[in-house]
């Protein structure tokens, strides 16, 4: 039996995967030219700094050794409960699983960051790129002296419509400062955050280290904004809340770490019946505990960060949870 | 500048004739010759229809913002300027003070977030006056006006923002006020944090504008903070901070949005030379500070003195000599018909230094 | 110059460009332990001197890591080395050893 499965990034693979491994026939559609989604994008890995190629590669090589049906560069443009209409056609199928994922917050709706407009203020995926590529460095090519990192840039605002936490960003901010220490070991590195939320395993440690053995500092307050200096630095402005006094101070390089908001295509997901959105714009599961990865339609399910921001590993776990919910569905299991 | 994209995220109404013309307390009274010149250029360069009405008063603003006028005394006031522009048949209200566009932008907000205010203004406008009012069609700043009118200014040019002598771009530093977009980024060409409305200007008439750390920075008017003499010290030195951070960037001239802080960043480098003897600028005789009507008026070729540019602290001299200005620096401070008007005693920004370079009549 | 009446306000801003932040440096390098600092406000909250004069434990170490070292010394003598900060603090930080070092790297002040 037929299931279509939205999207080709890590939740959409393995729920294919699952869903092959379950006895199904899954098909994966996926805009990009390419599987991987976020992922591809990413170096490595929080907290164990793994490679991100060493969790994709074998998830790709599974996809291509199962012989699962891949549709790439295909845009799903309505779901309905007999299918999909899709760029190529309709897809006729049993169920559903909707794992279109996120969208990286946009840093140029944060103006006051100056992202797009000072040369030296970039956002935590193109840090990513950066160190994908083998080159970090300030935009002349030089080597920066003093970071800053700046927490929930598009997450806990509602100046840009995003309430929600992202929850994966604080985590992000201490292993890109980290890889930054290793990258530049002489350099002053501070993370300006309103909370440190270290909520899986392994993270409270690695918080600790970049405390204690990176050096990292932490400064606790907001910046409000970022100006540009003579010289091609950045002039920020924070309050220190800890000890009540406003701070100001130049740094070479500002990276934005930006949320998760929710994938544009959900609200185009809702004209389906049994869909629906929750405040945050990502889609709403039937319910928050036994139905994370159900929608209000008996045959339409979720995976991944189309519901919420998630982890890689809590995505991936999610796909086998959906598989599982999809096989009980059409009396597989 | 080419970067600097986001203004067109914030693009506002802004009407294209026929005005009703509110003025401001502090440019009548600092800078008169800016209203004035606003007027020529928008009646006689561009040929627009701009209406006065003498009977209109002050919007009260400083009294609002310093806590002596309540909210329901402001609104109003504001209401008799809308009844004096209903009267005469207009619909477009253009104001000359940032304040005063603030508090028409705010209370225009109020009574549409809570009708039950604007119910009680007309009645209390009506059994004070017997007048009835219509919400203005558009709402917008004299500079956004000069702003929509930009390119046509350009073509009709006789000077640009240009150095005479080595053909380079100057070096403009813009001063937004922050009542200009801060309460209401939407109705500020460019929003609040890259305000466009005077870079627009300053791009298009040659310039180059200059971007530095304390750009966003108030100048530190505050209302009840220069009102009150033991706050001024908080005022000034908001001032300072600018100046100084501006100050490495050598900038040729601050062009102003708001009369208040024209006024402000213009006498604080006399207060600041006065105080701690350190003066701004190029050549230690102070940045020139301009309103975007002298800036414009510039620009169309307007005699110096006729835009009343000898009100200013600082003097203007060097800004003139350099754009290639042609004016008579002897009649600084002659009058209509060749009368003396009197002249700023010497100071560290003014006349001690001009009076070295040039012969000034008196 | 001419008496206006008023001064000009200095910035209250900490300011991290003009700061030399070595001696900082120097008394992290020494106390790593310190650097593990989430700021909880335990060490404050039971502290004796604390409770009965202006100092804060937290806060004046905090400021120190920025650079701020006036008054720090002084700040620090209100100390009564009774150790319950160290009982109460849950990254187990040697308190009263950052309450010596500094006073120690900052005698000059």
């Amino acid at each position: 039996m037929k299931v279509t499965v939205i999207g080709g990034g890590v939740a959409g693979i393995q729920t294919a995967i699952a869903l092959k491994e379950l006895g199904l026939t899954p098909i994966i559609i996926e805009k990009n030219d390419h599987l991987g989604g976020k992922l591809c994008g990413w170096h490595k890995l929080f907290p164990t700094m793994t490679p991100a190629e060493q969790v994709l590669t074998p998830l790709l090589e599974r996809v291509k050794a199962l012989g699962i049906e891949v549709m790439l560069s295909t845009e799903v443009t309505s779901i309905d409960s007999d299918g999909v209409q899709t760029s190529q056609g309709r897809i006729e199928s049993a169920a559903t699983v909707i794992c279109s994922g996120f969208d990286l917050f946009d840093a140029t709706l944060k103006e006051e960051y100056g992202y797009g407009i000072y040369d030296n203020v970039i956002t935590s995926a193109d840090l990513e790129r950066m160190m994908n590529n083998g080159k970090v460095a300030l935009a002349d090519g030089t080597q920066p002296h003093r970071i800053a990192f700046l927490h929930c840039v598009g997450s806990r605002d509602e100046k840009v419509q995003q309430r929600h936490c992202s929850k994966v960003c604080c985590v992000t901010g201490v292993k890109q400062a980290i890889e930054m220490r290793r990258w530049f070991p002489k350099s002053e590195i501070y993370n300006f955050y309103m909370d440190i939320r270290m909520f899986g395993a392994g993270y409270e440690e690695m918080y600790r280290s970049a405390q204690q053995e990176h050096g990292i500092q932490f400064i606790r307050g907001r910046i409000s904004e970022a100006a540009p200096v003579l010289n091609g630095k950045v002039q920020i402005k924070a309050e220190d809340t800890l000890i009540g006094r406003p701070l100001k101070m130049t740094v070479d390089l500002l990276v934005l770490l930006i949320g998760m908001t929710a994938g544009q295509s959900n609200k185009c997901w809702t004209r389906c019946a049994g869909i629906t959105q929750s405040d945050s714009m990502f889609l709403k599961p039937k319910n928050m505990f036994a139905g994370n990865v159900c929608s209000d339609a008996p045959n339409i399910f979720y995976a991944g960060t189309v519901t919420a921001p998630k982890t890689i590993g809590e995505s991936l776990n999610e796909a086998n949870a959906a598989a599982m919910r999809v096989a009980q569905y059409l009396g597989r299991l | 500048m080419s970067k600097r994209y986001s203004w067109n995220e914030f693009q506002k109404e802004i009407a294209d004739d026929h005005y009703f013309y509110a003025r401001s307390c502090i440019r009548q009274n600092f800078f008169p010759g800016s209203e004035q010149a606003f007027l020529n250029i928008m009646r006689n360069d561009l040929g627009k229809d701009v209406f006065e009405d003498a009977r209109h008063t002050s919007c009260t603003g400083i009294g609002y913002h310093s806590d002596i006028v309540p909210l329901e005394t402001i609104m109003t006031v504001v209401a008799r300027q809308f009844a004096l522009m209903t009267e005469a048949g207009y619909e477009n209200l253009t104001s000359s003070c940032i304040t005063s566009f603030g508090i028409y932008t705010e209370i225009l907000e109020t009574w549409k977030e809570f009708p039950e205010t604007l119910e009680q203004t007309r009645k209390s406008l009506y059994e004070a006056t017997g007048r009835t009012f219509e919400i203005p069609k558009n709402v917008a700043h004299t500079s956004d006006v000069i702003f929509h009118n930009r390119e046509q200014i350009a073509e009709k040019a006789k000077l640009k923002l240009v150095n005479a002598m080595t053909g380079e771009p100057l070096r403009v530093v813009e001063h937004i006020g922050c009542h200009y977009a801060k309460i209401f980024p939407s109705k500020g060409v460019g929003g609040s944090e890259f305000p466009y409305v005077l870079a627009g200007m300053i791009e298009s008439w040659g310039g180059e504008v200059v971007d530095y750390p304390e750009r966003r920075h108030c100048c530190g008017f505050g209302f009840r903070n220069y009102l009150v003499q033991a706050n001024r010290g908080y005022s000034v030195a908001n001032s300072r901070k600018k100046f100084e951070s501006m100050a490495p960037y050598k900038p040729d001239f601050i062009v102003c949005n708001c009369p208040g802080c024209t006024m402000f960043l213009d006498k604080w480098q006399y207060t600041l030379a006065e105080m701690e003897g350190s003066t701004y600028g190029q050549d230690n005789r102070g940045i020139p500070v301009l309103s975007y009507e002298e800036m414009a008026g510039l620009v169309l070729g307007y005699d110096p003195w006729e835009l009343g540019m000898q009100m200013h602290q600082v003097d203007v001299e060097p800004l003139l000599d350099k754009m290639g200005v042609d004016y008579e620096p002897s009649s600084k401070y002659l009058g209509k018909k060749g009368k003396f008007i009197g002249a700023p005693k010497s100071a560290i920004v003014n006349s001690s230094p001009a009076e070295k370079y040039y012969r000034i009549k008196r | 110059m001419i008496d206006f009446g008023f001064g000009v306000n200095v910035a209250r801003a900490v300011n991290m460009d003009r700061n030399n932040l070595d001696t900082a440096h120097d008394i992290f390098n020494s106390l790593p332990d310190l650097q593990a600092c989430i700021a909880c406000g335990s060490c404050t909250a039971t502290c004796t001197a604390g409770n009965l004069t202006s100092f804060n434990f937290r806060k004046v170490h905090t400021l120190v890591r920025r650079g701020e070292y006036k008054e720090a010394y002084s700040e620090m003598s209100k100390c009564m080395l009774c150790g319950k900060c160290r009982l109460v603090c849950p990254r187990g930080i040697n308190t009263r050893g950052v309450v010596l070092t500094i006073k120690k790297k900052l005698g000059d002040y």
